[in-house]
């Protein structure tokens, strides 16, 4: 049967009569579509990144030229310092790097990866992104109450968090917990239908080890975020508790205990980082094998190492609180844990590198930032080692040295990352291709001055510097010229990098007014979405040509095929 | 139109039945951390024994038992959903609900009780987690009873049948957590 192709405005031809949902603009808002909910999280989560660039931008202008009146913002008094790093940090973990790595791409890729129509709980997978709306308008709406958003750190240690008389902010506090709290609903209905989908509704012919990495990596990263985040959850409602009627869950003089939270926290807090690694690290795999026409190195070993890495996340949480006045034995525990699961992870890096080696690498733009991506991971992931040595971390501790080491492990995850899938995948969501030249003064543009960011604030990190302060010149030892000029650099690079993602935005202005048609698969890749028109249409595929699986997802360059790819989906010969 | 994705069991496991053991999993975990906080601060604290004297552990008794029963009348109601008797089934849900309405409403007359002779959230620790972990159970068996009235209105009219054994499962789920609750917050003294 032949059809037109349509994109996602227009419907499948045949559902016209079977579909009678909400018609014109409303199809976006009140959709079922796992595409459409897929662009909610990611225009949802770009916006977020763009408020959370913006706080980024003003208190580094305050560190670099204290006192200044910020063009665009005003001046920066410490409490509304403190509200945006505590904000800055919440929104890119929970509002950036959750719902585009996690669930606009798991949304986006795992129904149309594994070869199916839509996620198995359509509307549970829209009521996630309903209820992750209300979240985001909370944690907006938690800035501009009375007495200024949350202003605690993106941790939200009590007693600083706990009671008003200490963090003087009564709404944005409660506020902020709730929104948090929201969010957490939001991802584990998401979870569930990405669990439940990739388990029961795979293409027939699809086994367990055929389904591409970046779909396994995402699944895990839900079982992670599922199992680790109920004990905050637990703790959240106990927080909203002691903030807004009085108890003392969190106060040693009602026989509660700050630490208490802490391990709730990072019982949450460790895990979480693998849950927004996976998804960056499956993104990243999936182009290195496309780009190096190369099977990648070791699937299995990949997997098996990945749910490794996910035992292992539950058992490291404490590495964050070796000052917390924790017992010292528990200390030692915790270093031989955190230097263990340096090992998986290194072990991937190394199959990516495997991968490469031998291959016949193409560097399109989503190639760069795949390499980019395990190149400045690697830097984040050796600084680590310090730090989770409990007595490198004593010293440490609370310098710009961690803040530089988690923006080396965060950065390549939430924007390299996003960057790398975005880039990939675009001609499949938006069916242009992008334009590789401006691509790649976007890519340079970005990853310099990155680096020309963070490198400096690790020489300030072991310099000593405390990284909770807001005007250094107050503070003689560390307002040294040499240390001052250190910040002015930080802050002019991080300008350049700001500007430079205007490129990225003219980039897509330009595909999508006049970028050329991008075909089925214009990468050459053999996993299932490239098999469907460009965008996909509703249904991802006619009803009566769903694909069945034949092989795994990484058959390039095989011998004795004239292509050196070979999709998923196609039938063997008869005669070989 | 249903999607071709919910139709399909690679696992063999019904969709419906894999989502909520997740759904319990992630449930778990949050009962799990409550839980753990309040036996780790308990063995901290020897004197919380004197708050815990207070609470009355008959009427605690009463209730595990109006609870078991509701779930016992959950496992009837699936074994006549699992016969196609969509009447029967919806009968015995609605005992389920019989049974976590006596449930709430003891759990008011405790409260109640508790509060009215100075017993409050704000008293010390141990009434801290009491009514917070109460509380959330609480909540739970709230939610449990209005979606079963939901399942129950239509294993009446004959449909969607197998949404009783769903329900069940997390009725018993419910039901664990309280089995945890109860000598944790009543019959340690």
């Amino acid at each position: 049967m032949v059809e037109p192709a349509v994109d996602l405005t227009h419907g499948h031809p045949h559902d016209d009569h079977e579909h009678h949902g909400p018609q014109g603009w409303l199809k976006y808002l009140w959709s079922t579509d796992h595409k459409v909910i897929a662009m909610q999280y990611m225009f949802t989560g770009m916006f977020m990144a763009m408020v959370g660039g913006f706080m980024a931008y003003v208190f580094r202008m305050q560190l670099a030229f204290p006192g200044m009146n910020v063009p665009g913002f005003g001046m920066v008094s410490m409490g509304e310092y403190n509200a945006l790093v505590t904000n800055h940090g919440t929104i890119m973990i929970f509002w950036v790097a959750m719902p585009v790595l996690l669930a606009a791409f798991g949304n986006f890729l795992i129904p149309l990866m594994v070869g199916t129509d839509d996620m198995v709980f359509p509307k549970i997978n829209r009521l996630s992104f309903q209820v992750f709306f209300v979240s985001t308008i909370v944690i907006l709406a938690s800035l501009v109450v009375e007495g200024g958003g949350f202003a605690g750190a993106w941790t939200a240690y009590p007693p600083l968090s706990a009671n008003e008389t200490y963090n003087l902010t009564p709404l944005g506090s409660t506020l902020w917990v709730i929104g948090v709290g929201l969010e957490f609903v939001a991802f584990l209905l998401g979870g569930i239908n990405f669990i439940t989908t990739l388990m029961n509704s795979r293409a027939p012919g699809m086994r367990a080890f055929d389904v591409p990495l970046v779909v396994w990596m995402i699944v895990v990263a839900s079982i992670l975020f599922m199992l680790s985040v109920g004990p905050l959850l637990a703790g959240a409602i106990m927080l909203i508790f002691d903030q807004t009627i009085g108890t003392g869950f969190f106060n040693p003089a009602t026989g509660g205990d700050p630490i208490l939270w802490q391990h709730l926290f990072w019982f949450f807090g460790h895990p979480e980082v693998y849950v927004v690694l996976l998804p960056a690290m499956g993104v990243v795999i999936e182009i290195i094998a496309t780009f190096a026409r190369k099977k990648v190195f070791g699937y299995r070993i990949v997997i098996f190492t990945v749910v490794a890495t996910g035992v292992l996340s539950f058992f490291v949480w404490a590495h964050h609180q070796f000052i917390a006045g924790i017992d010292p034995r528990m200390a030692n525990i915790f270093t031989i844990t955190t230097l263990l699961i340096s090992v998986p992870i290194a072990e991937l890096c190394f199959v990516y590198i495997a991968t490469l080696y031998g291959g016949s690498i193409r560097l399109t733009t989503p190639m760069l930032w795949a390499l980019a991506f395990v190149a400045e991971f690697l830097i984040g992931g050796v600084t680590g080692i310090f730090l989770g040595a409990a007595g490198a971390d004593i010293y440490f501790h609370d310098t710009y040295f961690v803040l530089a080491h988690f923006h080396y492990t965060f950065f390549p995850i939430a924007i390299i990352g996003t960057y790398a899938a975005f880039t990939y995948w675009f001609p499949k969501m938006f069916g242009k291709m992008m334009d590789d030249r401006l691509g790649k003064w976007h890519f340079w543009l970005t990853i310099i001055p990155f680096n020309m960011i963070f490198i400096p604030l690790f020489v300030l990190g072991m310099g000593g510097q405390h990284r909770r302060i807001s005007n250094y010149s107050g503070f003689s030892e560390l307002a040294r010229d040499g240390f001052q000029d250190i910040r002015v650099f930080a802050t002019v690079s991080l300008l350049i990098m700001l500007l430079a993602q205007l490129i990225f935005f003219y980039n897509c202005w330009k595909t999508w007014r006049s970028g050329p048609k991008a075909g089925k698969n214009p990468w050459k890749a053999n996993s299932l979405e490239w098999t469907t028109e460009s965008p996909p249409p509703h249904g991802n595929w006619h009803p009566d040509e769903m694909p069945v699986v034949h092989r795994g997802p990484y058959e390039f360059s095989v011998p004795g095929r004239e292509d050196d790819y070979w999709p998923q989906n196609e039938p063997p010969r008869r005669d070989s | 139109m249903r999607p071709i994705a919910t139709t399909r069991a690679a696992t063999g496991i019904a969709t419906g039945k894999l989502a909520v053991w997740w759904v319990l999993a992630s449930e778990v975990v949050i009962f799990g951390g409550l839980l753990a906080s309040y036996v780790m601060f308990r063995l901290g604290h020897p004197e919380w024994a004197d708050a815990a004297a207070v609470t009355n552990t008959y009427i605690g008794a009463f209730n595990t038992w109006v609870l078991l029963t509701s779930s016992l009348t959950a496992v009837l109601a699936h074994q006549a959903a699992e016969k196609g008797d969509g009447k029967r089934a919806a009968m015995f849900l609605y005992c389920t609900i019989f049974g976590a309405l006596v449930f709430l409403g003891v759990k008011t007359y405790e409260w109640w009780y508790e509060i009215s002779h100075g017993y409050t959230i704000t008293s010390n620790g141990f009434w801290a987690f009491y009514y917070t972990a109460a509380g959330l159970h609480a909540f739970h068996v709230i939610a449990g009873a209005v979606i079963m009235a939901f399942v129950a209105r239509d294993a009446a009219r004959g449909r969607e049948l197998h949404r009783v054994e769903l329900i069940g499962i997390y009725w018993h789920f419910v039901d664990i957590v309280w089995i945890f609750l109860f000598p944790l917050l009543y019959i340690a003294k």
